[in-house]
């Protein structure tokens, strides 16, 4: 009996034991920044503080009261900065989703040249993401960029600065859709893979047009995918800090100044650690927030269905 | 928590001894990592700032200078050059670990915030005797090494001012023979020189490069007398005088129109001398340090001139004639440095007559102790003009630990006005007078005073 004991203890420790590893270094690269992070957000972490960082003082709750006291400078613009990036990754989603869909549909049915067609679509994805950042900052550059020679050319107007004021944001949502669109098409291209054709055939037998079979066959199939999709998008959004970095350097005007851009402005160019780490914190428990009622509103649907 | 199968049957036949090559396989990957984090480095490793028009040809630089120092003294020097931007993220990084480089550069605005870090080893007179003394340096550069009263965290190690570049030949065809005086000639002759309809402008700024914009909101500020930061610290940055100087800056393109729209977008002084290069731009206000990549260009060297900045006349009351804030880059010691003795010697070798001609040669920019300026290289011609003025026209930034929050603010808030001017909007002492007091909430909002 011990010994059968024994025998099932260690195969039950087995996995685990691989899977150590890979634990260790999640909690070296993952866990441990982040508890790092929060610890730095209840201090007063500044240059006086930066060689000892572990005697830096408690501050309690003040970098948070700071960072949503939307009175003052540094919640009110963190408050501009948050409705700036919600406003950033809702079009870029939406767009990204729906050219991503269109493309996706337009290519399910076999014809000649289809894989170049699609590999076309994945050039903006594959580009390194830097490469692609400058290509659209020389673009939208207001005396020499194409976009204005075009626009002009076409008697459209052009000679506008597309990298200053207001203007910045809708570059900032066009230079996103366009890396990101090829991405949901991936997706929804792989998730139209498992739909089966015959359900296809048997449908057009029934009469059923191409909306019906679109709205009756295909959404259902991609609904698991599109939501996960959806979600996924959503993140990487908002917390894109590449794109308006690389857009603008480090004068990113305040219409494009997305949030994580200005955690990173608040803290490394003003040496304010702790308030950075707070704001940072309160973007973590936002995305937490979004990803924990996203989760529990499709498993709900799940569930009634 | 493992879904297992439940056949329990197969159970019994598995193999036995199933722990001890799990446990060898974690303890070899585990190892195997953390071997690579282990090690200790033998040679002296040295961050150099790119002072070049490249981090490549800055490599070769030191490398063949820093060999002198490796035959004399034995100590083999690991170098990296480092682009400005990411140098002070990777200097951070350094001194929070107290792991990384036993030397590095610095740009001098970043001494007393870095100073207050206390990640630098302080040169006190004992250390600065060591290195020939601290009045073998400039005293403008020795201005710009820390919070005044306390040993420097730092020792200067390149100097540099900023001056007026002009394109001789582009005076010539305007009938212009002689540099102008003051404030006034100065916008007479930009003016005189800018004609939109051929793309032809007076002068370029790098509009969205907040640090330019700090640095001439801050000079332009001396000399309209206006301290963005005072004695005992506080931000003034809504002063009439500074209000005025601001103004004075940005009008050039919203008022004068002597600078092109288009330089709102231009965010670096490389980019900036790219339109003075081409002819677009006749005039560039720009440091020393703009010189290698205007003489890489296509520009004949011949038509590269310099003449010193031009101040109002008369000045307004209370303020300074001076005509460049002390620019350039400094040297430290890191204080967690195990090789504290040879990351000196470096320090030396780097500070000593003969490597400060050799590599202010190479960089285009200025020595910093008296004793190089006998050289020719910096006592004739555009470097002479450089010299001169940073020696004795120029004014350090504040030298105090939140300077880099004021760099920010109120760059940034100069980039937002050349913005608005650029897309046609008004910026009048109204506008600016905003800008600066928004600029002013965010410093003292993020805990300066």
């Amino acid at each position: 009996m011990a010994v059968l004991h024994q025998r099932r203890s260690r195969a039950w420790t087995a996995p685990y034991l691989l899977l150590a590893p890979a634990l260790v270094f999640e909690l070296l690269v993952h866990v441990v920044p982040m508890l790092g992070g929060l610890w730095m957000s209840f201090r007063e972490l500044n240059q006086f503080f930066l060689r000892s960082w572990v005697s830096a003082p408690p501050a309690g709750l003040g970098n948070y009261r700071f960072a949503v006291d939307f009175d003052g400078a540094v919640g009110a613009e963190l408050l501009r900065s948050f409705s700036v990036t919600a406003a950033f990754s809702l079009l870029t989603v939406v767009f990204s989703f729906g050219l991503g869909l269109g493309a996706a549909l337009l290519l399910q049915r076999p014809f000649r040249g289809r894989f170049l067609v699609r590999g076309l679509f994945l050039v903006p994805y594959a580009l390194p993401i830097y490469t692609a950042a400058m290509i659209w900052k020389f673009m939208l550059d207001r005396s020499d960029g194409v976009v204005n020679a075009a626009l002009s050319g076409a008697g459209l107007g052009g000679g506008n600065f597309w990298l200053l004021g207001g203007n910045a944001f809708l570059s900032l949502v066009v230079t996103a859709v366009w890396r990101l669109w090829p991405f949901a098409f991936l997706a929804l291209t792989a998730g139209m893979q498992s739909v089966p054709g015959d359900l296809y055939d048997a449908a057009e037998c029934d009469g059923a047009g191409p909306w019906q079979r679109f709205r009756f066959i295909t959404l259902p199939v991609l609904r698991p995918v599109a939501q996960v999709l959806a979600l996924v998008l959503f993140l990487w959004t908002f917390n894109d800090f590449n794109l308006p970095y690389m857009l603008f350097d480090q004068s990113v005007p305040s219409a494009a100044n997305l949030v994580s851009v200005h955690v990173y402005q608040s803290s490394f160019l003003t040496w304010n650690f702790g308030l950075g780490s707070a704001m940072s914190t309160l973007l973590l428990l936002f995305l937490l927030a979004v990803v924990l009622l996203f989760l529990a509103a499709t498993s709900w649907r799940r569930r009634a269905s | 928590m493992f879904p297992r199968s439940r056949n329990g049957g197969a159970r019994a036949r598995e193999p036995r001894p199933v722990r001890a090559p799990c446990l060898l396989l974690v303890l070899v990957v585990l190892s195997a990592a953390l071997v690579g984090c282990g090690g200790q480095q033998r040679k002296l490793v040295y961050w150099a700032s790119n002072q070049g028009s490249s981090t490549a040809q800055d490599q070769q630089v030191l490398r063949a200078e820093l060999a002198r120092f490796t035959a004399r003294t034995g100590i083999p020097v690991e170098i990296e050059v480092i682009s400005w931007n990411d140098l002070l993220n990777r200097i951070l990084g350094a001194a929070t670990s107290g792991t990384g480089p036993d030397v590095v550069n610095v740009g001098n605005t970043w001494s007393a915030s870095l100073q207050a870090t206390g990640a630098f080893v302080p040169f006190d007179a004992a250390a600065m005797d060591r290195l020939g003394g601290r009045g073998r340096f400039l005293e403008a550069a020795m201005s710009s090494t820390g919070v005044p009263g306390r040993p420097p965290a730092a020792v200067p190690l390149y100097g540099t001012s900023y001056a007026v570049f002009y394109d001789k030949r582009r005076f010539r065809e305007a009938g212009i023979t002689a540099p102008p005086r003051d404030w006034a000639e100065f916008l007479a002759v930009a003016r005189k020189l800018t004609d939109p309809a051929h793309d032809r402008f007076g002068l370029t700024v790098p509009g969205a490069s907040y640090t330019e914009n700090a640095h001439f909101a801050f000079l332009f500020g001396v000399q309209h007398g206006a301290h963005f930061v005072d004695q005992q610290g506080h931000t003034r940055f809504t002063s009439p005088a500074a209000v005025a100087a601001v103004q004075r800056y940005v009008e050039l393109m919203s008022c004068q129109h002597v600078v092109r729209p288009d330089d709102a977008e231009v965010s670096s002084v490389p980019e900036a001398a790219g339109d003075f290069t081409s002819g677009r731009a006749a005039m560039l206000i720009a440091q020393n340090s703009a010189l290698p990549p205007i003489l890489d260009s296509d520009m004949p060297a011949e038509d590269v001139g310099v003449f010193p900045l031009p101040l109002p006349n008369p000045l307004p009351p209370g303020g300074n004639p001076v005509r460049t804030h002390v620019g350039g880059s400094n040297v430290a010691v890191l204080r967690d440095s195990p090789r504290r003795a040879e990351a000196m010697e470096l320090v030396r070798f780097l500070t000593s007559r003969r490597t400060q001609v050799d590599l202010n040669r190479a960089y285009g920019s200025l020595p910093v102790v008296k004793d190089a300026y006998d050289d020719p290289a910096f006592s004739t011609g555009n470097a002479a003009v450089f010299g001169r003025l940073l020696a004795q026209e120029s004014a350090p930034v504040p030298m105090i630990p939140d300077e880099s929050r004021f760099e920010t603010t109120v760059g940034a808030g100069v980039r937002d006005l050349f913005a608005r001017a650029a897309m046609g909007q008004r910026v009048d002492r109204e506008q600016v007078r905003e800008a600066l007091a928004d600029a002013e909430q965010q410093m003292r909002g993020a805990g300066g005073s």
